[in-house]
């Protein structure tokens, strides 16, 4: 069953000015959705704030497909704090969950308290709760925060509402030109903020692992050279000027080296830079083109491209093996690509074109057992990107004829989309936790 | 045009390199190119009984000069080497490179937005470097020729139609 909502975020549509905002599209939910009512959070009078928490809590529970959330007109009370919680009204509406709070805010001040608590209405219990307190600026943070402990106590996994995205926006400049920006915004591609803005192409931002800086290419000064820029001061230094071409760069785990590919010495091939000593070592050494390195979990193995055979597949080596003790991964595919393994170090996310037609597809190979899972039904499918709770991946792809950002749960069951409401928009980042 | 075209070619291998040499301290292409077409029609029309061999040379120099008018190559879909058609074009512009040492171009490959984007790169560069051998191996100096490539970064034409398609798999030859 899909669930066809088209769900614009009202706030966001508030603010339609200059940059392109992207906004969230449910295409695809789960067939058995845990309902939960999220209750306005009352206000004490006076305050007029630019933000609904309680409702970006109901946005964010809706994105991810396992929840449904109760409509405002189905609420037979409303309470907003534990004394007016009777469970009968919300198991007479079947709902499992209930969330409440209030925002309080002294007259004059930039700050604000937001009170919430989480009730199990089956158990009646509380099972969280909190004042949180920040600026009126933080808000979207606060209801992100309050729906990371929700997801958490329901699943048992971490919530990833309050990470950011990184992705590409290309936009036409006139004849014969375009602008390309990079940016960062919320998961929810809410905040859209540009950290780079060029009249030459940008490409394969990469997160730092602790989330402060990205890596990227530039083709600033004409060619394609890697740069790392802080997010916060945008402060930023080229880290590579080989002849020809320097792409992709992508972090080890501890955050210490820097995975790329250079054509150097005559063909593309994977190097790995050392950001403290500076020292390169060179990984891979074969006249096809080698290139989209990731790093397995451990830290142990680079996983990379090579059309060495002729068309693109997926091999990895370990680090200080010698250039030719390579191991294929795919051979089950056409063309593989753009691989990286998830957190458990056996499933593969990767770019797959499964015959000789031009269909791309996100894909998850299991190494062990080899098994595949297609996730996607579109076609021109890449640049996969995984959340930082391992639940779900953006990638990029193509809808009517634009560049936009489609997201899926690893079991497919899930699936959202960022339109774009101008210019192209690419090969996304998802950070890393962020604190 | 393209059989006319192979035959003079032979003929008139000795004369280009000739011409090109006389031409390269000329600053003004453009009016140059204009002023020889224009000679062209006049002496075909006019006089028929001149001197053949500078009738030839004319014929070449335009010959030349469309060839090298000619600065982007399409290629075949996940293919990296030029089409055997753009053979002959290519050699014009390798001979102009290795008549006039001074000159110099950039190579810009590019590819269609099909496939991933870091393969992409490579493949755009794996096309220029095709062209890039070829200009070497007939006469151009590797130091007059810098290479890079888009990838599909920069697509000629937007959309996602085979037409659009085989314009963006493509090399440009940038004078610098």
């Amino acid at each position: 069953m899909k669930l066809r909502l088209t769900f614009l975020l009202a706030l966001m549509l508030a603010q339609v000015d200059a940059r392109a905002e992207l906004s969230i599209q449910i295409t695809q939910g789960v067939d058995n959705p845990i309902p939960i009512a999220v209750v306005p959070f009352s206000m004490n009078s006076g305050i007029v704030l630019s933000e609904d928490v309680s409702q970006i809590v109901r946005n964010d529970l809706e994105q991810v497909g396992e929840f449904r959330t109760l409509p405002l007109s189905n609420m037979i009370s409303l309470p907003d704090e534990e004394q007016e919680v009777f469970y009968r009204d919300w198991r007479i509406l079947a709902q499992d969950y209930l969330l409440v709070g209030k925002i309080n805010q002294e007259p004059g001040s930039q700050l604000v308290q937001v009170q919430y608590e989480f009730f199990d209405v089956n158990r009646e219990i509380k099972l969280a709760g909190e004042v949180l307190t920040g600026s009126v600026t933080q808000l979207r943070d606060i209801g992100h925060t309050i729906s990371n402990v929700v997801f958490e106590q329901v699943t048992s996994v971490p919530g990833a509402f309050t990470s950011q995205l990184l992705y590409i926006v290309s936009e036409d400049a006139g004849p014969g030109s375009s602008l390309f920006r990079l940016e960062k915004s919320d998961y929810d591609g809410a905040r859209p903020q540009v950290l780079l803005e060029s009249g030459e192409p940008i490409m394969s931002p990469s997160w730092s692992p602790n989330g402060q800086d990205v890596a990227y290419v530039s083709f600033e000064t004409g060619l394609p050279r890697i740069y790392i820029q802080n997010i916060a001061s945008g402060q930023r230094r080229q880290i590579t000027n080989y002849p020809n071409i320097n792409s992709s760069p992508v972090w080890s785990p501890d955050g210490n080296k820097l995975a790329m590919v250079l054509s150097k010495d005559g063909s593309p091939d994977i190097y790995v830079q050392d950001l403290i000593s500076n020292q390169l070592i060179r990984v891979t050494d074969h006249p096809a083109i080698d290139t989209e390195p990731s790093w397995t979990p451990d830290g142990q193995f680079i996983v990379f491209m090579s059309d060495r055979t002729g068309q693109p597949q997926i091999y990895q080596i370990a680090l200080g093996a010698n250039s030719y003790d390579v191991e294929r991964l795919t051979y089950d595919c056409f063309q593989c690509a753009k691989a990286r393994f998830l957190p458990d170090g056996v499933n593969l996310v990767h770019v797959r074109r499964e015959t000789r037609q031009a269909l791309y597809k996100i894909a998850i190979l299991n190494i062990e057992t080899l098994r595949v899972i297609t996730l996607t039904d579109t076609s021109l499918d890449e640049s996969p990107s995984l959340a930082p709770n391992g639940s779900m991946i953006i990638y990029a792809t193509k809808f009517n004829g634009k560049g936009v950002l489609d997201a899926v749960s690893i079991d497919g069951r899930v699936k959202f989309r960022l339109p774009s409401t101008q210019g192209d928009v690419r090969e996304p980042s998802w950070s890393p936790f962020l604190n | 045009m393209g059989k006319q075209r192979n035959q003079c070619f032979k003929v008139g291998l000795f004369v280009i390199s000739l011409f090109v040499l006389g031409a390269c301290s000329s600053t003004s292409e453009m009016e140059d190119e204009s002023a020889n077409t224009e000679s062209a029609a006049s002496s075909s029309s006019s006089s028929s009984s001149g001197a053949g061999s500078s009738n030839q040379l004319t014929q070449e120099q335009i010959r030349a000069q469309n060839a090298l008018r000619q600065t982007v190559f399409y290629f075949d879909f996940d293919v990296a080497e030029f089409k055997p058609a753009d053979r002959e074009t290519l050699t014009y512009h390798a001979r102009d490179l290795a008549a006039n040492s001074g000159k110099r171009i950039r190579l810009e490959g590019h590819a269609d937005e099909r496939g991933t984007r870091e393969y992409n790169l490579a493949l755009g560069e794996r096309r220029a470097n095709g062209i890039l051998n070829y200009f070497i191996v007939n006469g151009a100096s590797r130091s007059q020729i810098e290479v890079v490539s888009y990838g599909e970064e920069r697509p000629e034409q937007s959309g996602q139609s085979e037409q659009a398609y085989s314009r963006n798999r493509r090399v440009e030859v940038v004078a610098q």
